[in-house]
């Protein structure tokens, strides 16, 4: 499994937009992709699961890709938050 | 019969035309035992396909259309079919509780539903219409019912409906729908931000619009007002035709004055510049016309969070803005915290008189390294565009050395470390302060610019709260204490060559402008919405007649003979 943190810079938060550029760039993944933040873990394949945790600007998440192609996913999402503008790190 | 109501005025405009209703279809659901599950999972995704097959073709017809940005919410619907966590629990439950797929969606998509709708915020809460509607075109494939389709209308009408969905308001056809009102949704709804964008009229949350209206009547619609009148007599439909022409003869000529210089009727240039707060309010000063920003509120970046933003953060916000704007002036005023606006993460005593305490540049002076990692933040940023830094609340010229001095020393440390940083950055002050305003003479050999705060600048110099109400009387921008201030700030910039701006309320008003054209400000700078109608107001005045009034003006004894005296002339 990895893992990583990242911090929210959009001022916006992850709203409609982002968020389905990034839930729609990881479907054609294999493995399972969470998304915690507070406490709350979500599947980040589902753009309700995203959208319904309000996540705000400056807040911190942790990502986290389990399964044959963990390390492909990651660098995906790594390389869409920061297209997006959703997180800079 | 005659009948008036109103409801929230949504997109500006007036239009007159027949109403035309769009019925909502009866889409019930009723709770079936079903003998072959997998036969139900079957049919559900065949309705999946199909509502997948027509939010594609939306899709496309959307971008084409009107924009890939207003494309974009039905990628979000596309995601919304295949999410997972909806489609998963759907199925789950007709194969464990041999149930219809209808119910089995109704039920599912109505525990999100809810939980959008419970979010105290605004934007999450629309989302909720957005599940709404994709429920509801998968409905209709289950059902068998066949939706009325917006897009079939070909004669001028106003569109009367208890909501529209985000799929309905984009296949409305502007050449045929000149208006529309809804009973419910709000400012933010997408069908009104779209509204915007087709620039028809709009009032929605009428609440009994489609229980009142019946098809065919004669509707006028005043999106300015957020006014709907039903079966209206003669004289009404000519006063509203009237107002109509006005209207939109107005907006032709302020569309005409959007992509042109601020010119004087006899030919004098001034920048009309507009305040921000955040990146968002970009599109805004862009869709306006605005020739600059003259004021960028950066305190935003950190309030309605629980640390101080980063360095990196700030970069991020000041590059976006600064390359928005394309190499046009970006005045960028630091950290203006303290008084009335506090930070939670910033634990700082109670002052007695908050208004007159350790705020603006006074708290970052007393924090430098809250005030280097902006000022850093700032010179990275500036290779992007056309950087101007503003500091609040100056009231002694030392402030302003001690400030400039930082500044300099962090832009050292930068170019030592090989980090580009433009070598044009002008540093200028807010006048705010009447010790200030009264030695602008001085200031005005070492700022680079003024950019006058009337907010303050009155507060400070009639010794009134302008938070308390018992006193707002006192609260007068045309008083002549206040007028003779900007004229010697004006006065002392020129005189060495530098320039002078005005970023409060007062520098967008109507009664303002003849007067500080007349005192010779260079830069207006305001809300975005206000640019257009200034610009406008500005051609019309002969910045050398309001020269002429302006030691009439400055003799006069109040306000109200200030403002008087001015409508006698512009």
């Amino acid at each position: 499994m990895v893992e990583k943190q990242y911090t929210i810079t959009d001022e916006a938060g992850i709203h409609a937009r982002p968020a389905s550029a990034l839930v729609g760039s990881i479907s054609k993944f294999e493995s399972d992709i969470t998304l915690s933040f507070n406490g709350k873990q979500v599947n980040l394949k589902s753009i309700l699961g995203v959208m319904s945790l309000g996540i705000a600007s400056g807040s911190t998440v942790t990502i986290a890709a389990n399964g044959t192609d963990e390390q492909q996913a990651m660098a995906k999402i790594d390389e869409v938050l920061k297209a997006e503008g959703i997180s800079n790190q | 019969m005659t009948s008036t109501f109103s409801g929230i005025a949504a997109s500006t405009g007036i239009a007159i035309a027949k109403a035309f209703r769009l019925e909502n279809p009866q889409l019930t659901v009723k709770q079936q035992q079903v003998n072959n599950p997998s036969d139900e999972i079957v049919r559900f995704d065949a309705a999946v396909a199909q509502a997948s097959a027509e939010l594609e073709v939306i899709k496309e017809k959307t971008a084409q259309q009107i924009s890939d940005k207003e494309a974009e919410i039905f990628g979000a619907h596309l995601l919304v079919l295949s999410d997972p966590e909806l489609i998963g629990p759907i199925k789950e439950r007709i194969t464990s509780d041999s149930i219809n797929a209808e119910f089995a969606l109704q039920e599912t998509s109505d525990m999100f539903i809810t939980m959008f709708e419970a979010m105290d915020n605004e934007y999450m809460k629309e989302r909720a219409a957005d599940i709404k509607d994709v429920r509801k075109r998968l409905l209709s494939h289950l059902l068998g019912v066949k939706i009325q389709d917006p897009s079939m209308i070909n004669e001028e009408v106003i569109v009367i409906a208890e909501d529209l969905t985000p799929s309905d308001t984009v296949q409305l056809n502007a050449q045929f729908v000149k208006g529309f009102i809804t009973d419910i949704g709000g400012r933010t709804s997408h069908s009104a931000i779209l509204a915007r964008t087709l620039e028809i009229p709009a009032v929605v949350g009428a609440k009994n619009a489609m229980a009142t209206v019946r098809n065919g009547q004669t509707v006028i619609i005043d999106g300015l007002h957020g006014t709907i009148i039903i079966d209206p007599d003669q004289a009404t439909i000519r006063e509203y035709e009237q107002e109509k022409t006005a209207y939109d003869a107005q907006k032709a000529e302020w569309a005409k004055l959007k992509d042109e210089p601020t010119l004087s009727a006899d030919g004098q240039h001034v920048e009309l510049a507009a305040n921000i707060g955040t990146p968002k309010d970009l599109a805004g000063v862009l869709e306006h016309g605005a020739e600059g920003i003259g004021l960028y509120r950066t305190e935003f970046l950190y309030m309605g969070r629980d640390t101080f933003p980063t360095e990196d953060e700030q970069f991020d916000a000041y590059s976006k803005v600064l390359k928005g704007m394309q190499g046009k002036p970006t005045v960028v005023r630091t950290l203006d915290i303290g008084g009335d606006k506090e930070l939670t993460y910033l634990d700082l005593p109670k002052e007695l008189n908050p208004f007159l305490g350790l705020r603006a540049i006074r708290l970052c002076l007393e924090m430098p390294e809250l005030f280097r990692t902006q000022l850093r933040a700032l010179l990275r940023a500036s290779v992007y565009g056309n950087l101007k830094i503003m500091f609040p609340m100056i009231a002694t010229v030392e402030e302003f050395r001690q400030g400039k001095a930082m500044l300099e020393e962090e832009k050292a440390k930068l170019l030592d470390a090989g980090i580009p940083v433009s070598d044009s950055i002008e540093v200028g002050i807010m006048v705010e302060i009447p010790s200030t305003a009264v030695m602008a003479d001085v200031f005005a050999k070492e700022v680079d610019f003024f950019s006058i705060g009337t907010n303050d600048l009155i507060q400070y110099t009639m010794a009134a709260d302008r938070m308390n109400e018992r006193v707002s009387y006192l609260y007068q921008p045309f008083n002549p204490a206040i007028l003779r201030l900007v004229k010697m700030v004006i006065d002392a910039a020129h005189q060495e060559g530098k320039w002078a701006g005005m970023c409060g309320e007062m520098a967008g008003d109507e009664i303002a402008i003849p007067i500080l054209l007349g005192l010779g400000l260079d830069e207006f700078s305001m809300s975005a919405s206000s640019v257009l109608k200034a610009r406008a107001q500005i051609s019309r005045l002969s910045k050398q007649e309001m020269a002429s009034h302006t030691s009439q003006i400055l003799a006069l004894s109040t306000s109200q003979e200030v403002e008087a005296y001015v409508k006698g002339i512009s």
